[in-house]
């Protein structure tokens, strides 16, 4: 049983970490500008990103406006639609959810939760976030090229993407490419930094099986974005080519619009197979590390130790191996051989079972738990149900025949905005509440929170339950307007109506949300040291905030699991990792 | 409590919401009742565990919510329990995943006896192509294509002559014969679909690709384009009429073929080129070139 993790008589043998070099910032601006230190750097990452997504959340309002009020707002032209639902997911899925997830969390826990002084790279990691920042930058500016931005879907699917009939095809779809090029440049010098930083500079007895699953689950998806980025990178310059030299790698023998294009030979599906090879893993490159942090958010709050710890571990691993190759799932329809249909389906059912597992344990930490409801718990809570409900419909949809009717309808839209938007962003948020109270030394104001976790979760849920049962009725995705179809009933356009106005009172509760951010930075209640009582190393740092080099003298000793909770016979219910047995208060019962 | 009694209420409504919802499959006309079948027993089965999920942890929730003074269990893992679970899921998966590769099999297998026609896509139209008495499609490329000739078929392949042509948005089919639906695409990505046929393809430039159904009950039903395929992507619409097989045949008799088109087309270029002459020559010896 030598490799048990989580019972603290098992001492693993401290490996010698020895310390690291730290830069010192000589100026103002090389301390908070051209910052080298990773809690600085993740701050700039999040708020770039929750920047960029309010952009985001706005053209959600835009879309939904023209599909709830089809006449009202005759201002938006279908290229604008297209436009609009087009930068609204790529800036979404890259731009906020990546960048948010990797960029920001990744670079605040990481060194704090294995117990390092900082990144091991430090000036890549600062130059990683000023590429992320150019590359939001160069997206922005496709609003202000003759043409405006791509509308060619966030799949920027050629031949179309880079034709006239899609608008952005002068300067918009270069400016997304030249972008996406960048954000990867970019995301590959921190995700180097944050692999290696798991890999090698951990402190004395943080064995990989006693990282917090927050860790694993940034370290996984970090490796899976390492692998799978390189082929949009490759296939977004092989794009780049088609349209500005003439290369035919993604373009066959066309005629548009009567005339002969200057193309032959390439394969449209091919470029389907780059983009979903790394689209899919993309998915995952979100879920993981909000799989790895509301597993904390549960344990912490319920008092418990995550069930199943090594089960997590590998599902963890196994996921993110596995989305390796299911991509195609994504293509049942696309024209490719059809019988890989039947290859790709039963590898994307067999992902399901590690992903049940995870939510049992989930909800098996809870079982026989001491739950505190504060928020960050509800949030919690709430990412099960959506992500169950999210991850039960991909069921149909990777079940190749029942994806026949229901692909690219608006079940589709519905799935994916549950399990990758509405899911991951409730771990978002139950984070930053978690979290902020370490990164600010202040607590979010509760009564906000209530009010912004109640209307963010039913009002999310209650926009995309019924999506779903429009896309059974076979109400297509990426559509300006919905008029004379014979099937469609005039009821569709009531819940249309509906659905817009509670995602704008959704969205409006964010607002709220981004209010408390700001006022409880200086008004919010004084947190202390490590208010939730929690055992991984962030919270039990020199200073809170954790100060530049994060610990103070010397790096913290890691003595067990980071889910030491409620064990029979210590005093409190938490035991942190770097406590030593001996100096673990009883509570006088023999153990 | 009143977090426990909102997961119900999450579940329920949703059990609720499902049952009610006056939004629901469009009703079937072809021969894919099979995919229906597939789905709503994923329904079942995915339905059946959300619901257990969501009510076990309201029940967690309201049991073992924080109290002064109580502790939590503590069971780093349950080996039988985990074992128990994955058995359970697995073969939950199996069950979903047999019938539904059982049923693609039959999607990607094309009944003999089906008919082909060719389905033709273009920003933002529809146009079709039936093969004439030798029952053949001609060979075609984007090359060929031109005011005269918008299908692109080759001129001296011997089985484009006689194609029929329909270059309008609406297209007859028999009903009960199986039709093998061939897609063709002369720009970019755009997708057949009837939600009535439950059964679609992406149109492909630089291939055909195809599906089959057999459509199962007359009427007149909506074509719409399911994939982008530019700003006209919502326009791109046709209707199918599925009616008696006589009723086609008369319909598919008045359809002209390839060529005469092509015979029309080249009436149409003389008499221009009769007009330039006109033009060029004066009426005294345009009136001697014409025979
Ligand atoms: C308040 C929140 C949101 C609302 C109301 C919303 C709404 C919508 C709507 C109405 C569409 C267009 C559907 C269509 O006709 O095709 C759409 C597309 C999309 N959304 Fe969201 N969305 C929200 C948040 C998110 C988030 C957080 C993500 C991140 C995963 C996301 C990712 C996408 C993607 C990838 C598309 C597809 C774009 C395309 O078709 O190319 N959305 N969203
Ligand atoms: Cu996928
Ligand atoms: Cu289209």
């Amino acid at each position: 049983m030598a490799y048990v993790t989580h019972d603290d008589a098992q001492s693993v043998p401290l490996a010698e970490v020895g310390e690291m070099e730290l830069y010192h910032a000589k100026s103002w601006v090389t301390k908070y500008v051209f910052s080298q230190d990773a809690k600085v750097i993740a701050i700039q990452y999040s708020v770039t990103a929750i920047a960029i997504g309010m952009l985001g959340l706005v053209l959600s309002w835009l879309i939904r406006l023209q599909l709830g009020f089809p006449e009202v707002f005759d201002f938006i032209t279908p290229a604008d639609y297209y436009q609009f639902i087009t930068m609204h997911g790529m800036i979404m899925v890259i731009y906020l959810l990546t960048a948010l997830f990797l960029g920001g969390f990744g670079n605040y826990l990481i060194p704090l939760m294995v117990g390092a002084r900082d990144m091991v790279f430090p000036y890549v990691n600062m130059l990683s976030y000023w590429i992320y920042l150019v590359a939001v930058l160069v997206l922005v500016a496709s609003w202000f090229v003759p043409g405006g931005p791509t509308g060619a879907g966030w799949t920027l699917y050629p031949p179309q993407a880079i034709l006239s009939g899609t608008p952005g095809a002068e300067g918009g779809i270069l400016l997304m490419l030249i972008s996406l090029a960048l954000f990867i440049i970019g995301f590959t010098m921190g995700g180097l930094n944050y692999v290696v930083t798991v890999l090698q500079a951990r402190t004395r007895g943080m064995t990989l099986m006693r990282m917090p699953l927050t860790i694993w689950g940034i370290f996984v998806a970090t490796c899976l974005a390492l692998l799978a980025f390189p082929a949009l990178f490759v296939g977004a310059v092989m794009m780049t080519f088609d349209s500005l030299l003439g290369s035919s790698f993604f373009m066959p023998a066309i005629v548009e619009f009567g005339e002969l294009l200057d193309y032959e030979g390439g394969s449209p599906v091919f470029f389907q197979h780059m983009f979903w090879f790394f689209g899919h893993p993309e998915v995952y490159i979100v879920a993981l590390p909000a799989f790895g942090m509301v597993s904390d958010l549960l344990s912490v709050h319920a008092r418990k130790n995550i069930f199943g710890y090594r089960m997590m571990v590998w599902a963890i691993v196994v996921i993110g191996g596995l989305s390796f190759i299911v991509w195609a799932h994504h293509m049942y329809v696309s024209g490719m051989n059809p019988y890989f249909g039947f290859f790709f389906a039963t590898t994307t059912l067999i992902i399901a079972v590690p992903t049940a597992i995870k939510v049992y344990n989930w909800t098996l930490t809870l079982w026989q738990g001491n739950i505190h409801l504060t928020i960050p718990m509800l949030f919690a809570l709430a990412f099960i149900v959506t992500f169950v409900n999210g991850g039960i419909t991909g069921l149909f949809l990777g079940n190749v025949t029942a994806d026949v009717p229901l692909s690219d309808t608006m079940f589709v839209v519905a799935h994916f905005h549950m399990v990758m938007g509405v899911a991951p962003l409730l771990v978002v948020f139950g984070a930053i509440y978690h979290w902020y109270p370490l990164m600010t030394g202040r607590m979010l104001d509760e009564t906000m929170g209530q009010f912004h976790f109640w209307v963010t979760f039913l009002g999310a849920y209650a926009v995309f339950l019924p999506i779903h049962y429009l896309g059974l009725l076979g109400v297509p995705r990426r559509y300006f307007e919905l008029t004379d179809i014979s099937f469609i009933p005039d009821s569709v356009q009531t819940l249309s109506a509906f659905v817009t106005v509670v995602a704008l009172i959704v969205g409006f509760a964010q607002l709220v949300f981004i209010y408390n951010l700001i006022v409880s930075r200086t008004k919010g209640e004084p947190a202390g040291r490590n208010p939730w009582r929690a055992t991984t190393l962030e919270w039990q740092t020199a200073e809170v905030p954790p100060g530049h080099g994060n610990f103070g003298e010397t790096l913290p000793v890691v003595y067990r699991w980071a889910y030491a909770f409620s064990v029979p016979g210590a005093r409190d219910d938490f035991i942190p990792q770097n406590l030593p047995p001996d100096q673990v208060p009883t509570d006088g019962s023999v153990s | 409590m009143f977090v426990a009694i909102m997961l119900v209420l999450v579940a329920v409504g949703t059990v609720v919401f499902h049952f009610l919802s006056p939004w629901w499959w469009t009703p079937i006309a072809s021969n894919w009742g099979s995919i229906d079948d597939t789905v709503t027993l994923t329904f079942w089965i995915t339905g059946v565990v959300f619901v257990a999920i969501v009510l076990f942890m309201a029940y967690c929730v309201f049991r073992y919510r924080y109290r002064e003074g109580r502790r939590a269990d503590y069971t780093p893992e349950n080996k039988k329990l985990e074992w128990w679970l994955t058995g359970l899921t697995t073969a939950g998966v199996v069950g979903l995943l047999a019938p539904g590769l059982f049923v693609w099999n039959q999607y990607v297998t094309v009944p003999e006896e089906a008919h082909e026609f060719e389905v033709v896509g273009q920003q933002w139209q529809w146009s079709y192509r039936f093969p004439g008495a030798d029952g053949v499609l001609g060979t075609s490329a984007p090359q060929n294509i031109s005011d005269d000739n918008p299908f692109g078929l080759n001129p001296d392949d011997p089985n484009s002559q006689d194609d029929i042509l329909i270059e309008d948005d609406e297209v007859h089919l028999p009903l009960h014969k199986p039709a093998k639906f061939l897609l063709r695409s002369i720009d970019v990505l755009h997708d057949f679909y009837v939600p009535q046929f439950r059964a679609k393809m992406d149109l492909v430039p630089g291939m055909v690709t195809f599906f089959w159904a057999t459509p199962t009950r007359a009427g007149t039903f909506d074509i719409l384009c399911f994939e982008l395929c530019g700003v006209g992507h919502h326009t791109m619409r046709g209707t199918v009429v599925v009616e008696e097989e006589s009723a086609y045949r008369a319909w598919l008799q008045e359809q002209p073929t390839f060529a005469q088109s092509m015979t029309e087309a080249r009436n149409g270029a003389e008499d221009d080129s009769r007009e330039n002459l006109k033009l060029v020559l004066g009426e005294a010896e345009a009136g001697s070139t014409a025979r």
